[in-house]
């Protein structure tokens, strides 16, 4: 009897052990690429790179100031493409899960987020650059809400079939009918669920690089009209990281380390949303 | 004070083609509280749940026969189940208060919206006070739903489904997730509202059934595991003199 328990405790251990080490591994990991960019990144990161536009080669200094601005506009029209549609898919899908069309549309969402981004970019290109001969921010936005739409989708019926159907029933019985028991009683209590989804879709576009190429394309000016060419963070990492100049690397670090705070950011936001009591 | 009558007539009812209730013919008196009693899955949920057309909103369920109130179907063409369930209120299994409202909105978000609001005030409180939980809440109305215990949940629900005055009240084994002295505070009331309204409730529990109901229903599984209703009759009757040996063989406690 005793050897049966020393064996137990033996498993138990070892197996607490690995799964332990494993754990720190990926941790570990995590923490060296933070490490790595925040020391190459960190000195090159001051006001003038926060507040200045590009400078041509051959001058020091300028800062990304134009790209920030970009990245935001991009991945803020495009949220704003995805976000509508992928909530009310993500509520038609859990509301009518049964059917064929949703399962359709389950499987196709799905499909869709496994699509390499640089396809999709394409596919933006295709779209709304050869026609027109013309670069444009509004294409780049096209190709993200294409990347967010699976996610938001998914995160957005999970959350509604979190929704106990009691509760469901509870407002049709009161004779309330489909659409405002969906929008008075299941929609506001999916919705930190959903907001977090947004988030975490929000933050899986931030850092997308490859469907700017061919799309956003880059500027080295300051540009807020969508639907002209327009710099992008991401890119001008991706431009200085392959250029041959010392300042350029050093500004390519401090970009990628500035990518990487928003996504954190975005990621903690998300998760406080879920927390009891937050989102009201 | 209502005098609408429930009945059914050769009531069935299935999901997809797995048919749980066949053949019930049932009419319920006005003011009066009618346990529907019987084994697990002998389809008297499933039958509280044709009442109110609920039991449609699952996919592939489907009703036949027919539920008549004040001798109309209410599986007619031109019956809209929306107004339907304003006549017949329910009140389910498991506490069900719409967790981001507060106290107050979930009793009164039943009223129509054409509904004054100056008159809303008094029907919550009325509500809440039919439904003995007005001392409990009426400093904390505007809380969430949420921070009440289950019983007081269960009472709320209650509150929310007789803010909009129904004429029928359901109520599927309303205190099977309460501790003793909720379940016993939901009793006093199911008396107290039967004097206004005709209900109909789901029980497991036979002494329940017995202290509160006035009629009783006994269900039972046959062999293919389809419900039938196999006797009706005063709740006293019932539990002296059954009048068939199933009902006796539940009662006394041999099977179920």
């Amino acid at each position: 009897m005793n050897g049966f328990r020393v064996a137990r405790y033996i498993r138990s251990g070892v197996g607490t052990f690995l799964s332990g080490l494993c754990a720190g591994a990926a941790a570990l990991v995590l923490l060296l690429i933070l490490g790595y960019v925040a020391i190459k990144g960190i000195h090159a990161i001051n006001l003038p790179f926060l507040t200045q536009l590009p400078v041509p080669v051959g001058e020091s200094g300028g800062g990304v100031a134009n790209g920030i601005v970009g990245s935001f506009i991009t991945v803020g029209i495009a949220t704003l493409i995805a976000t509508p549609i992928g909530i009310l898919t993500g509520i038609l899908v859990a509301l009518f899960g049964r059917g064929l069309i949703a399962e359709g549309i389950r499987f196709l969402s799905d499909v869709l987020s496994g699509i390499p981004s640089i396809a999709i970019g394409l596919f933006a290109y295709t779209l709304f650059v050869e026609p027109f001969r013309h670069f444009s921010a509004l294409s780049a936005s096209f190709a993200f809400a294409l990347l967010m739409l699976p996610l938001i989708i998914r995160t957005s019926e999970e959350a509604i079939r979190s929704v106990p159907q009691v509760v469901r029933e509870g407002a049709l019985a009161l004779g309330m009918s489909v659409y405002r028991s969906t929008m008075y009683v299941v929609l506001p209590a999916a919705r930190p669920a959903i907001v977090t989804g947004l988030l975490l879709g929000i933050a899986r576009i931030t850092g997308e690089t490859a469907p700017l190429l061919f799309t956003a394309f880059g500027s080295q000016f300051w540009e807020l009209n969508p639907s002209n060419p327009m710099a992008e963070l991401s890119l001008q990492i991706f431009t200085y990281a392959i250029g041959p100049y010392q300042s350029w690397h050093e500004q390519a670090w401090a970009g990628a380390l500035l990518l990487i705070f928003a996504v954190f950011v975005l990621n903690v936001v998300a998760r406080l949303v879920l927390r009891p009591g937050g989102a009201r | 004070m209502t005098t609408t009558t429930l009945a059914t007539q050769g009531l069935g009812a299935s999901y997809g083609s797995h048919r749980v209730l066949a053949d019930v013919t049932l009419s319920f008196e006005p003011h009066s509280v009618t346990a529907l009693m019987g084994p697990s899955g002998c389809g008297k949920t499933t039958l509280l749940r044709c009442f109110n057309r609920i039991h449609e909103t699952i996919t592939g369920a489907r009703v036949d026969g027919s539920v008549l109130l004040d001798g109309e179907s209410i599986y007619g063409p031109g019956v809209n189940p929306i107004g339907l369930r304003r006549r017949i209120g329910m009140v389910f299994q498991r506490p069900n208060p719409f967790p981001t409202f507060s106290i107050f909105d979930n009793v009164a978000c039943g009223l129509p919206r054409e509904f004054p609001k100056s008159e809303r005030a008094a029907i919550v409180e009325k509500s809440l006070r039919a439904a003995t939980l007005w001392e409990d809440v009426k400093d904390r109305l505007s809380k969430p739903a949420t921070v009440l215990s289950g019983g007081q949940q269960q009472r709320l629900c209650i509150a929310r489904a007789i803010a909009v005055e129904p004429e029928i009240l359901l109520m599927d084994e309303p205190t099977s997730s309460l501790d003793p002295i909720s379940t016993s505070s939901i009793e006093d009331l199911m008396t107290t509202l039967s004097e206004r309204y005709t209900i109909v409730i789901v029980t497991h529990n036979m002494q329940q059934a017995a202290r509160v109901s006035d009629f009783a229903a006994f269900f039972l599984g046959d062999g293919t595991g389809v419900g039938r209703l196999v006797e009706f009759s005063e709740t006293t009757k019932m539990f002296t003199k059954p009048g068939d040996r199933r009902t006796e063989d539940y009662i006394t406690g041999r099977f179920g």
